[in-house]
C-alpha cells in the first residue's frame, strides 16, 4: 500500500463529492445514482471494465459532462466547466504523436491560458523546467514528443498537469502501455505528490499491478459497486458484479490479488493431447 | 530582372502576392495541423457564393463575402462539434458546395450580370487595385496580431482540442476567432489566387515547412517565409512565362514542396545509415575489444 487513507477527517474535508449524481452525454446516462466522497489527500483508484464510466466520472469532476440529477461539488462548490480546479492527465491514445511539439511546449501548455504574449514569463518557464527536472525529462525539453519512450511521454503530460500546482490530480490510465519499471516509477512519483498533499484520483485496468497497491479503490460499472481498501473490495462477489466475469481472489504475503478463472485459449492443449496419445 | 518593376500594376501585384503568400502560410499551419486541409478549398468556394450574393444585394464585396465565409466556417465547426458522426470533410463538403451552388444559381437567375467572376475563380493579379492591397495589408496585420496574442491558446486548441478546456482555454471562442481569421484570409486572397487555387497556398507552404522541421515555432516561421517567397517568385515567373498568376504561384510552391520531399528523404536515409554504421561499429570485434581493454 502506498499511502494510508486519512480516515479521521471531517465531512468538510471532501475535495470531491458526488451527491446521487446521474450524468452522461447527449441525454444518455453513462453513470447512474453515483454518491461518493474523496477526501483531501486521498489516493484513489477507479477500476471497472471498459465503458463502465471511469473516464466519465473524471470528466464530470472537470465539468464537461451533462449532469441530469444530483450535484457534484469540487472543493465544496458546484462544479463549473469554466473554472477547472484539477490537473488532468488524459488517456494518451488519442494524441497525434506526429504533431510538431516539444516536451517543453507540452509542459508549458499547462499555463496556456495565462497572459497574452506568445512567450511565457521567465518564472513559468523556470517552474516548467523544475517540474521536468523532478520528472526526469528536463534533458528532453527540446525533443519532439514522438522521439520519447512511453514512460517519458506519460511524464510530459503529467508535467503539463502539474504546472498549475493543482491540489487535485485526475489521471486517466496513467500506467497504460508502459513497462513494469516505468509503471513502478510513475506510481512512486504519484505517491510522492500525494505525500505532499495532492489528492490523486486515477483510473486503471490493472487491478493487481496498480489498484491492489492503492489505499482506496472504487469499483464502478455505470454505478458505484463498492469502495474501500483492496483487501475489502477485492472479493469474488464484488468483482463479479463489477466486471460481469468470474474472478478468483487469492491472498499472498499480505496482499490481495485477483486471478481470472483460467481458460485454455487456442489449440495448444489439443495439440499436446494428440502428441501425448501418439507417444 | 527589374524590367517589370516599372509597371505599377506589377509592383502592386507583387506586393499583394507576397503578402497573401505569407498570410496563407501562417493560417495554413493551423489548417494542416487541424487536419482540415480541405476547408481552404471548400471555404473559398463558399465565399464565391457570398461574393455573388453581395453583388446582387449591392453590398461591399469584402464585408459581404467575409461575413458569408465566417458564417460558413462557423457552421462547419458547429456541425463537426455537435454531430460527432459527421466528419469535418463531410461537413465542409455539404456546407461549402451548397454555398457555391447558391452563387451559381443566383448568377443564372440574374442574367443581367455585368461583372465577371473569372477573377474570383482563377485570380487576376492585374486587377489588384489600391483598395485590394490596403485590404490585404489590413487583414494580414490583424491576422498576425491575433495569432500572436492567441499563440499559446491556438497551439493547445490545435494540438489537443478535447483537453484544452480543462486547462481553462475557451476553445469555442478560439475556434470562432480562427474561423473569422480564415474567412478574412480567403476573402483577401481571392483576387490574387482565385477560389480554385487558394487551397494550395494554404496547404503547400505548411506541409513543406513540416517536412523541414519538427518544431512548431520553426514550422510557423518557415511556412510564412515559404508562402511569401512562392508568392514573390510566382508573380515574377508569371510575368516572364506569361501564365496566370495564381497557377504560377501554386506551381512554384509545388516545386518547393518537391525539393523539401527530396531533402527530407535524403536526410532520413543518411540518419538511418549513420545509425546502422554506429551500431555495426559498436558491435564490431574491434570495438568490443576496445571496451574490454
Amino acid at each position: 500500500m502506498l499511502h494510508p487513507r486519512p480516515h479521521d477527517t471531517s465531512e468538510s474535508d471532501f475535495i470531491v463529492e458526488f451527491r446521487n449524481v446521474t450524468c452522461g452525454y447527449t441525454g444518455a446516462a453513462a453513470l447512474s445514482s453515483v454518491s461518493l466522497a474523496v477526501y483531501r489527500g486521498d489516493f484513489v483508484g477507479l477500476v471497472g471494465p471498459s465503458g463502465a464510466g471511469k473516464t466519465t466520472l473524471l470528466r464530470t469532476i472537470l465539468g464537461s459532462v451533462d449532469i441530469y440529477a444530483g450535484e457534484v461539488l469540487v472543493d465544496g462548490k458546484p462544479v463549473r466547466s469554466s473554472r477547472p480546479l484539477a490537473g488532468y492527465v488524459p488517456q494518451l491514445e488519442t494524441i497525434d504523436w506526429n504533431f510538431p511539439v516539444t516536451v517543453e511546449q507540452i509542459v508549458l501548455m499547462g499555463q496556456a491560458n495565462e497572459g497574452w504574449f506568445p512567450w511565457h514569463k521567465k518564472e513559468v518557464r523556470e517552474s516548467a523546467y523544475s517540474i521536468m527536472e523532478r520528472l526526469g525529462i528536463a534533458h528532453l525539453g527540446k525533443r519532439q514528443i514522438r522521439a520519447l519512450s512511453g514512460g517519458q511521454q506519460q511524464r510530459a503530460f503529467l508535467g503539463r498537469a502539474l504546472l498549475s500546482s493543482p491540489r487535485l490530480l485526475l489521471l486517466d490510465e496513467p500506467t497504460s502501455g508502459v513497462d513494469i519499471k516505468t509503471r513502478d516509477d510513475i506510481l512512486h512519483l504519484l505517491d510522492e505528490l500525494n505525500h505532499e498533499g495532492v489528492t490523486v484520483l486515477m483510473t486503471t485496468h490493472e487491478i493487481n499491478a496498480v489498484a491492489a497497491h492503492l489505499p482506496w479503490v472504487i469499483c464502478i460499472n455505470k454505478e458505484i459497486i463498492a469502495e474501500g481498501p483492496p483487501s475489502e473490495v477485492y472479493t469474488p462477489e464484488i468483482l463479479g458484479r463489477t466486471y460481469g466475469a468470474e474472478m478468483t481472489v487469492v491472498h499472498h504475503e499480505g496482499m490481495t490479488l485477483v486471478a481470472e478463472t483460467p481458460h485454455q485459449i487456442g489449440r495448444s492443449l489439443r495439440h499436446h493431447q494428440k502428441v501425448g496419445t501418439q507417444t | 530582372m527589374f524590367e517589370p518593376l516599372q509597371y505599377e500594376f506589377f509592383v502592386r501585384g507583387l506586393m499583394a502576392a507576397t503578402i497573401v503568400g505569407a498570410l496563407c502560410g501562417l493560417v495554413g499551419v493551423y489548417i494542416v495541423l487541424r487536419k482540415m486541409s480541405y476547408i481552404g478549398h471548400g471555404l473559398s468556394h463558399a465565399i464565391f457564393g457570398g461574393a455573388v450574393v453581395s453583388y446582387v444585394m449591392s453590398f461591399n464585396f469584402y464585408i459581404g463575402a467575409g461575413i458569408w465565409g465566417f458564417l460558413s466556417a462557423l457552421l462547419i465547426s458547429a456541425t463537426t462539434r455537435h454531430k460527432r458522426f459527421i466528419a469535418s470533410d463531410a461537413a465542409i463538403g455539404i456546407i461549402t458546395t451548397a454555398s457555391f451552388a447558391l452563387g451559381v444559381a443566383l448568377i443564372s437567375r440574374y442574367r443581367t450580370f455585368t461583372r465577371s467572376f473569372d477573377a474570383a475563380l482563377f485570380g487576376n493579379i492585374l486587377g489588384v487595385s489600391d483598395n485590394d492591397l490596403y485590404a490585404i495589408i489590413g487583414v494580414t496585420v490583424l491576422t498576425f496580431a491575433a495569432v500572436a496574442f492567441l499563440y499559446r491558446r491556438l497551439l493547445f486548441t490545435t494540438f489537443d482540442p478535447e483537453v484544452a478546456p480543462y486547462f481553462g482555454v475557451n476553445t469555442a471562442w478560439i475556434d470562432s476567432l480562427f474561423s473569422l481569421i480564415l474567412a478574412g484570409a480567403i476573402v483577401v486572397s481571392l483576387q490574387v489566387l482565385g477560389a480554385t487555387l487558394i487551397a494550395a497556398s494554404l496547404v503547400i507552404p505548411p506541409i513543406t515547412a513540416r517536412l523541414l522541421t519538427d518544431n512548431f515555432n520553426r514550422m510557423v516561421t518557415l511556412s510564412v517565409l515559404i508562402g511569401a517567397s512562392c508568392g514573390f517568385v510566382g508573380i515574377y515567373a508569371s510575368y516572364f512565362l506569361d501564365i496566370a498568376s495564381g497557377a504560377s504561384i501554386v506551381l512554384v510552391a509545388t516545386g518547393a514542396f518537391m525539393l523539401a520531399m527530396v531533402y527530407s528523404s535524403v536526410r532520413e536515409k543518411i540518419a538511418t545509415m549513420r545509425g546502422l554504421a554506429a551500431h555495426s561499429h559498436a558491435g564490431s570485434p574491434a570495438s568490443s575489444q576496445a571496451l574490454v581493454d
